[in-house]
């Protein structure tokens, strides 16, 4: 019983940023009806938002103490970060410990930038082009963000860790009855699970409660008929584009204290991430978040060793798996609507 | 000649005439001069992968060029004619080939079943079924397969596939000094060269590369014979109408099927030939980024067209090659004639686009093609000639004997 | 006894009942129209003919055999070659090419590979696309991308490219529907043409009233998925049912 809720727990943060991810991808297509290769890309920068501020807080003044010295027998250089001088040595200590959750807000009028410029600038103009070219032209987007991003940063990962009181693991177990120890789960963990529950409410709330998001879900139902009421939904799609690719960006924020951020981190997150879409149902929301957490947990099932003992290798290929048996077996997908994109 | 019309013989005979000077052409400046160090590209490991890429462009053109069905995952066959060769080469014996031939039937065998599964889809179905299941297959390569500790070690995993004293090799080897046997054709080693010094030039002819060449030459000869042929004027017309094609009676998966035999045939022949020549196969050439660059070369040099794979795949390569070998030194060698302060400028922003950010040039040449250039350099090509060539007009070229649009 | 016979056949959408207890005898090498107001269930009759719709109940019947659950390519190798409302053609590729494709069909069957000989080799082949063409006085159009012609150039192909395969029974679906009036008469023209020149039977959705009286031999009225009336064409027009069907259409419109 204890390890298959550690099982189901371990799930949910990968399950988190797949549902985030996904959620993403499919306002897009449900929206623009584009393919976007390029998505994983804004996780990626989302991740990397979360390096940049870190770095912006630890900008240092150098100073030389003369009353240290190093071993060489020089004067010791001393390092003190702006925010520690400027707003006193505790609060700027705090402030950087603090890196990853003040790049939320750091990150959110970025990425939304980033969307607008995508989309205004790039994927715009191929609305009335074959999927294909749309595939194939966020596919070449994904690789000169991600080799941007490296030639600024470097091919190596970056730890950014989480602030100290979220670092370490508490023993989850205990609160359900169980023995001690049997059940040690991460607490940033934790945090990225309900910070993802948030994120995902707030996109449905938004969807169903605004006058906005009820434009948006007649637009994705039926595009043609919307326009024809004098509404400019082209504008509302845009800012969706920048919406989605500031829950990108997000998943990716919090995503960087559980997996140090590197350069291609997008890419490897990008092909899961279409599977769970397809998976969920092509331009269904639900279908996405809930295939997302589905997968998630699943995959985390098939990495145990009891179950690797039965079938080997199954842990790498499981998501793999369940998508093929699901777009043979049920086009549609779990929950996704009759017809989107078979031709 | 050889059942091809006018205007395709000429064209094979100038790819045929390209592929069998292409030390001399490869390698225009005199050997040690410092344009040869960057431009020249005539040695053996280049020019073997300029063919062997183009092999396998070929087929994935007679796939996506004529069906239109853009398939994520062809580098799985890609990687499995490479550890199907390796296979040969430590079993059976370091002939070419027996291994090329198990090669390709592998990945046939490979290609019907997942074209079988994934050809049930079309469109982006059809993309993602291929990249999932060519996803499966790299993460199997990587992790179970090839467990070096397990009795079932397919792959050898991270370290990749490669040859040992200890294999057995049925067929014998020439191990004396107790090095590794090589790969050759009936004992002419794919790795020995001539090479040929005429003034300060330095040409080298190489075995391999002309095995590969004329396998090239092969595969390109029957891409054209595929072209002109019913069966592929059958692949357009599943590219333009399917619904048209069923209500006339025809069956669209077969046709789709057999291409992506095809297409997957010549993707395991170009593993096949990879570890011909080095005979080392590791996963990472099944990962789905490599399909990707399969994809970027075809689209560069322009899909459909019968010599745009063959110009995509070189040019990838070529331009890989050179821009990787570019750093900022040679830089400010060029721009030295510009003011000091321009020039750092200007090589500090250079700097991103050379040496090891040679990615980042080919990602923003591949997306100009998609948005301005969706035929690829060929059309390109083409434009520029209709512009030198506006007075003679008058005599267009027929849409039939022309390469399908788009 | 009829080519086409269909039988109690019935089909429901959700809560919508297309079509109801439909009875239809084409007998052969007649012109036989099915007519009815918008929603009447004649598009939903035509796609149970050609693979494309299983109904629910009843038997459709082809010169003594059961097209039910065949595929569409299936039914167009058994004789029946279909005209779609909006032009199906291979636009990417040449009009020569696009007549040659069911004549390859009708000789090789649903697939064959010959993948290494020339396609212009096929000598007979290309001279039947070719003959096609002239018959639709489109020869001068032999190279010409299809996708580039005139719509009503278009329609004229793919009428072509169904006739090219000699199918005993043709379907027709609103063929003139969004046409210019000249387009349309030629359109006329041509099937009237068609059907005095060759051994067919054509079968034709259309509500171009026009185009009805100038072609058909035998009138079917369908009304909310059922058939109203079937007769000669002089009758149907003063037929107070039919009347009150279309009246009854003004009305509600």
């Amino acid at each position: 019983m204890d390890s298959i809720i550690l099982q189901i727990l371990n799930g949910l943060d990968k399950g988190s940023a797949y549902a985030l991810i996904a959620l993403g991808l499919t306002l897009i297509f449900g929206t623009l009806g584009v393919v976007n290769f390029a998505h994983g890309a804004l996780f990626m920068i989302g991740a990397f938002c979360a390096v940049t501020l870190k770095k912006i807080l630890t900008l240092s003044s150098v100073v030389e103490d003369p009353t240290k010295t190093d071993f060489l027998g020089k004067p010791l250089k001393v390092a003190t970060p702006y925010v520690e001088s400027w707003f006193g040595e505790a609060t700027g200590a705090a402030l950087i410990d603090w890196a990853v959750p003040l790049a939320i807000l750091f990150s959110i009028p970025i990425m939304i930038g980033v969307g607008f410029i995508m989309e205004r600038g790039l994927i715009k103009h191929f609305y009335k082009r074959p999927h294909a070219d749309q595939i194939l032209v966020t596919f070449g987007l994904a690789i000169v963000l991600q080799e941007v991003i490296k030639a600024f940063y470097g091919a190596n990962p970056i730890p950014t860790p989480a602030p100290a009181v979220f670092r370490g693991s508490f023993d989850f177990g205990v609160l359900l009855g169980f023995d001690p120890n049997a059940i040690i789960y991460p607490y940033w963990r934790m945090v990225y699970f309900a910070f993802s529950a948030v994120i995902i409410g707030a996109v449905f709330a938004f969807l169903r409660f605004t006058t906005f998001g009820m434009v948006v879900r007649a637009g994705m139902a039926d595009r043609e008929t919307v326009g024809l009421l004098g509404i400019n939904i082209d504008k509302r799609f845009t800012i969706m584009f920048g919406i989605a690719a500031a829950v990108a960006g997000l998943a990716g924020v919090m995503y960087a204290p559980i997996n140090s951020p590197n350069y291609h981190m997008g890419m490897d997150f990008l092909v899961l991430s279409f599977v769970v879409v397809v998976v969920g149902g092509m331009g269904s929301l639900p279908g996405a978040v809930l295939a997302g957490f589905m997968l998630g947990i699943l995959e985390a099932f098939a990495s145990m060793n009891q179950i690797k003992a039965i079938i080997p290798g199954i842990d790498q290929i499981i998501i793999y798996l369940v998508a093929i048996i699901i777009i043979l077996t049920r086009p549609r997908g779990l929950m996704g609507k009759k017809g989107v994109m078979e031709e | 000649m050889l059942g091809l019309n006018k205007k395709d013989t000429t064209l094979f005979l100038i790819v045929i005439g390209m592929a069998m000077l292409a030390p001399f052409i490869l390698n225009p400046f005199p050997e040690g001069s410092s344009l040869a160090q960057m431009f020249n590209a005539g040695y053996p490991d280049l020019m073997q992968r300029f063919v062997i890429f183009g092999i396998l462009v070929i087929g994935f053109n007679i796939l996506f060029g004529l069906t239109g069905y853009l398939s994520f995952g062809h580098a799985a066959f890609l990687g499995i004619g490479s550890y199907s060769a390796v296979w040969m080469f430590k079993l059976v014996g370091m002939n070419v080939l027996p291994a090329i031939l198990l090669s390709m039937i592998v990945s046939g065998v490979f290609a019907l079943l997942i074209g079988y599964v994934s050809l049930r889809r079309s469109g982006i179905y059809f993309s993602i079924l291929t990249l999932a299941i060519a996803q499966m297959c790299y993460n199997l390569a990587y992790s179970v397969l090839g467990n070096p500790s397990s009795n079932f070690n397919l792959t050898n995993g991270e370290t990749g596939l490669q040859l040992s004293l200890n294999d057995p090799r049925i067929l014998g080897s020439a191990t004396t000094d107790g090095a590794l046997p090589v790969t050759n054709l009936f004992g002419a080693a794919m790795r020995s060269s001539y090479q040929w010094e005429a003034g300060s030039w330095l040409f080298t002819f190489n075995v391999g590369y002309y095995f590969s060449a004329i396998i090239m030459l092969i595969s390109f000869y029957i891409s054209i014979r595929i072209f002109r042929s019913p069966f592929g004027m059958m692949l357009r017309a599943v590219k333009s109408n399917q619904q048209r094609m069923n209500y006339t009676g025809l069956n669209t998966r077969p046709y789709v099927l057999a291409a992506f035999v095809i297409s997957g045939i010549y993707a395991g022949l170009a593993g096949g030939l990879l570890s011909s020549m080095d005979p080392l196969a590791g996963a990472e050439r099944m990962h789905w980024t490599a399909s990707g660059e399969i994809v970027i070369m075809a689209i560069l040099g322009g899909v459909g067209t019968l010599i745009g794979p063959v110009v995509g795949a070189g040019f990838n390569e070529y331009f890989k090659n050179i821009l990787s070998k570019i750093n900022d030194d040679i830089l400010h060698t060029w721009l030295s004639f510009l003011p000091d302060g321009l020039e750092n400028l200007l090589v500090g922003f250079l700097h991103y686009f050379v040496g090891k950010g040679w990615h980042l040039t080919l990602g923003i040449m591949f997306m100009l093609v998609i948005i301005f250039l969706p035929g690829g350099l060929v059309q390109g090509g083409q434009r520029i000639a209709k512009l030198f060539s506006r007075k003679k007009d008058g005599q267009a070229t027929p849409p039939a004997t022309q390469t399908p649009a788009e | 006894m009829g080519i086409l016979e269909v039988k109690n056949v019935g089909k429901r959408f959700g809560g919508l009942q297309a079509l109801n207890k439909v009875e239809l005898d084409v007998k052969e090498n007649t012109c036989h129209a099915i007519i009815g107001p918008n929603g009447a269930g004649k598009s939903t009759l035509l796609n149970c003919f050609v693979g494309k719709l299983m109904p629910d109940t009843g038997s459709v019947m082809f010169d003594g055999q059961s097209v039910l659950g065949r595929t569409p390519y299936e039914i167009n190798q058994m004789g029946i070659s279909r005209v779609f409302q909006t032009p199906e053609i291979f636009g990417d590729l040449s009009v020569l090419e696009n007549m040659m494709i069911p004549i390859f069909a009708k000789r090789d069957g649903a697939f064959r590979m010959h993948a290494f000989e020339n396609m212009f080799a096929e000598k007979e082949i290309v001279e039947h696309a070719e003959h096609m063409l002239e018959d639709m006085n489109m020869a001068d159009k032999r190279e010409m991308h299809a996708a580039s012609m005139s719509r009503g150039d278009k329609r004229r192909l793919e009428i072509g490219m169904c006739l090219s395969q000699e199918p005993r029974l043709l379907l027709l679906d609103e063929p003139t529907a969004g046409m210019a009036r000249a387009d349309t008469n030629n359109t006329i023209d041509l099937l009237k043409q068609i059907k005095d020149e060759r051994d067919i039977t054509i079968a034709i959705i259309e509500h171009d009233m026009h185009v009805v009286f100038s072609l058909a031999d035998r009138i079917t009225v369908l009304a909310q998925g059922t058939p109203l009336v079937e007769d000669d064409p002089e009758n149907i027009k003063g037929h107070p049912k039919v009347r009150e069907a279309y009246l009854g259409e003004t009305a509600a419109a």
